[in-house]
């Protein structure tokens, strides 16, 4: 029992970045958990991405074919379990991802294994330690999994710096990992549908003023759409305003929205929830203004304020007055 | 269609919230609580397939102590059926693989066509128990759906990827999904319904009663807090002082400066 599975990822045709950043982490970790580090792609074509998993630290990479041409979670889940199985690893690492979410909490529950999801830091401690956020991100909680022989962390993507991609001269060996999977799918692949394009690309903007739930009502939308025009802003939001229809999807800030990157990104009444952070935690400068200090977006913001969003509104229109 | 929800009573920290001097949890002076953002949604969308299917029931599961038949009265003023709560001491701070294990149980029992989850609870965020009772239950499942179309046999599903994108599956049923926000508009309940609400069946019982017991709660356990702390906040945001007044002139300052 030793050594650190990586789940790397890919969608259609792409290998994911967070494959790259769980490789960090595992390199980081390697010499304390012992073993080897070995990284498994799940793919019907994963010969495809092979070269640049072999990158510094990795002892090995696993290929599994999947016989389907997308992601499928049962396939997946037996997939993992196999390799779990072949390598008897302390640690599987996965990202905090859609894919990874769809199945590894389940291979996690009916082997009986350690499992966390949204780990942000890891450690070690006589086995593996992880950090995550508590109580809606206010707090932080760090866990251990006494007792486990395999345990599955996901990892929050954006934490980790990604590993440098291997360039087809690295020295790990590279093994096809023959596992029994035909039949084992359970939902059908139907196609996908893209994300329509929008009036506005807020991802060209180079200064975002950002609205969330703070602002209560949809009739309160017209009066900061305003006050973007006349700061020369582009109104952004967080996704409950498009949830409830409000706004456009294509306004939409976040994980399932745009990522966007700003000179100056102005967030009004946005808590700061993990996937709203992922769309724009690497903006140039962050102005969080919130009634709630414990809000976690001034943990990533540069300048903060604990006030009433209306209130400023107030003030800044008064100034162009 | 017999849809079995299992719903979560959430906790919200209030703005002046302190942690226990032991650092075991969070003084109960600064916490309220709410049914689950997602549960309204998955609920909602169970709700709305009873009602195409134009029979079976909703049925809304909570594993919690008392203060949370809250959640579960929530769900049943809302339209569900008849609710389920599951509580022994033991499962004070149970992780997801845990919660999982016992509404294995509840929901096993009841033989649904369809469980739906939330995608995540707002306080926790594990975003992982509907999927491990999938795994527990042995169900097909599809996490983050945004959509549900049903033919009565099976359905076609919108799963919502990274960036937006939408994937659309076909699962047959029985299977479990996990619902995100945005699917419908969830509905309000009525004074009127609130009041039945207590009027309608609710069944409370024990991990034992489902033929759990302690050695096999224990091993369903998939981490163990050793620490809860205050975020270190590091470098931080510089935070501006003063009235309004005040940090709107700051704020202007600075984004002229960044724009420049
Ligand atoms: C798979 C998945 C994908 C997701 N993708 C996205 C995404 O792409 N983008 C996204 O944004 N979210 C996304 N979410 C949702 C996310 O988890 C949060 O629910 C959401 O970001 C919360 O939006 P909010 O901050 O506006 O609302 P809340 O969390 O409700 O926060 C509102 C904030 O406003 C503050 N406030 C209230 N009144 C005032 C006032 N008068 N003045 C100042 N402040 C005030 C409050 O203190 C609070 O902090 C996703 C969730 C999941 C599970
Ligand atoms: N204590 C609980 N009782 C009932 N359902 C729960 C409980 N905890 C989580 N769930 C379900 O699992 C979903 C995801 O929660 P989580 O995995 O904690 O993020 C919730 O939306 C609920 O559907």
């Amino acid at each position: 029992m030793a050594g650190i599975l990586v789940l790397a990822e890919a969608r259609r045709g792409e290998l994911r970045d967070v494959s790259l950043e769980l490789i960090t982490a595992a390199t980081e970790l390697k010499a304390r958990a012992g073993g080897e580090l070995a990284v498994a792609l799940i793919d019907a074509t994963p010969e495809r991405y092979v070269a640049r998993l072999a990158a510094a630290g990795v002892d090995e990479v696993l290929t599994v074919r999947s016989p389907v041409a997308q992601f499928e979670p049962h396939v997946s889940a037996r997939a993992v379990e196999g390799l779990i199985e072949r390598l008897r690893p302390t640690l599987v690492l996965a990202a905090h991802s859609i894919d990874a979410l769809g199945f590894v909490p389940a291979v996690a529950a009916t082997g009986g294994r350690g499992f966390l999801s949204d780990v942000t830091a890891l450690g070690w401690d006589d086995g593996p330690v992880a950090i995550r956020g508590a109580y809606g991100d206010k707090l932080v909680a760090e866990y251990d999994f006494p007792g486990k022989a395999t345990t599955l962390l996901l990892l929050r993507a954006g934490t980790f710096a990604p590993a440098a991609a291997g360039d087809g001269g690295g020295g790990a060996r590279v093994t096809e990992v023959a596992i029994e999977l035909d039949g084992v799918a359970r939902t059908e692949h139907g196609g996908y549908r893209e994300v329509p394009a929008g009036d506005v690309d807020i991802t060209k903007a180079d200064f975002l003023l950002s609205i969330g739930r703070g602002v209560e009502e949809k009739d309160n939308i017209e009066r900061f759409e305003e006050l973007a025009r006349r700061l020369g802003a582009t109104l952004s939001v967080s996704r409950p305003l498009v949830d409830a229809g409000w706004v456009p999807g294509a306004r939409q800030v976040g994980q399932s929205g745009k990522t966007v990157k700003p000179r100056v990104y102005l967030a009004l009444g946005i808590s700061g929830a993990v996937q709203h952070l992922a769309g724009m935690r690497t903006a140039e400068t962050i102005i969080a203004v919130n009634t709630d200090p414990e809000a976690p977006i001034f943990g990533v913001a540069h300048y903060g304020a604990v006030i009433d969003m209306f209130e400023l509104a107030d003030e800044l229109e008064q100034a162009l007055d | 269609m017999k849809v079995v929800v299992p719903v979560k009573q959430v906790v919200v920290l209030d703005d002046e919230f302190e942690l226990l001097p032991d650092g075991s949890g969070v003084d109960p002076d600064g916490i309220e609580s709410e049914l689950n953002e997602w549960d309204t949604f998955s609920l909602e969308a169970a709700l709305q397939l009873r009602d195409a299917a134009g029979d079976g029931e909703v049925v809304a599961i909570t594993v919690g102590d008392e203060d949370a038949e809250e959640g579960l009265l929530a769900a049943l003023a809302k339209g569900a059926d008849r609710g389920v709560r599951v509580w022994h001491d033991e499962l004070q701070g149970a992780d997801a693989l845990a919660v999982a294990r016992v509404l294995a149980g509840a929901v096993g029992r009841e033989s649904p066509d369809l469980v739906l989850c939330g995608v995540q609870s707002s306080d926790a965020i594990n975003s992982a128990t509907g999927i491990a009772l999938a795994g527990f239950l042995s169900l097909p499942h599809v996490a983050v759906v945004t959509g549900i179309a049903s033919d009565g046999s099976a359905l076609t599903v919108e799963r919502e990827l990274e960036g937006g994108l939408v994937e659309l599956v076909r699962v047959s049923l029985p299977a479990l999904l996990t619902i995100q926000t945005g699917i419908n508009e969830p509905r309000y309940a009525t004074l009127r319904a609130i009041k039945q609400a207590r009027d309608k069946p609710m069944e409370v019982c024990s991990p034992a009663d489902l033929g759990i017991d302690s050695a096999q709660l224990a091993a369903s356990i998939g981490a163990r807090r050793r620490r809860l702390a205050m975020p270190d906040r590091g470098g931080g945001a510089e935070i501006i002082e003063g009235s309004a007044a005040d940090v709107a002139a700051r704020i202007a300052t600075i984004v002229k400066e960044r724009m420049d």
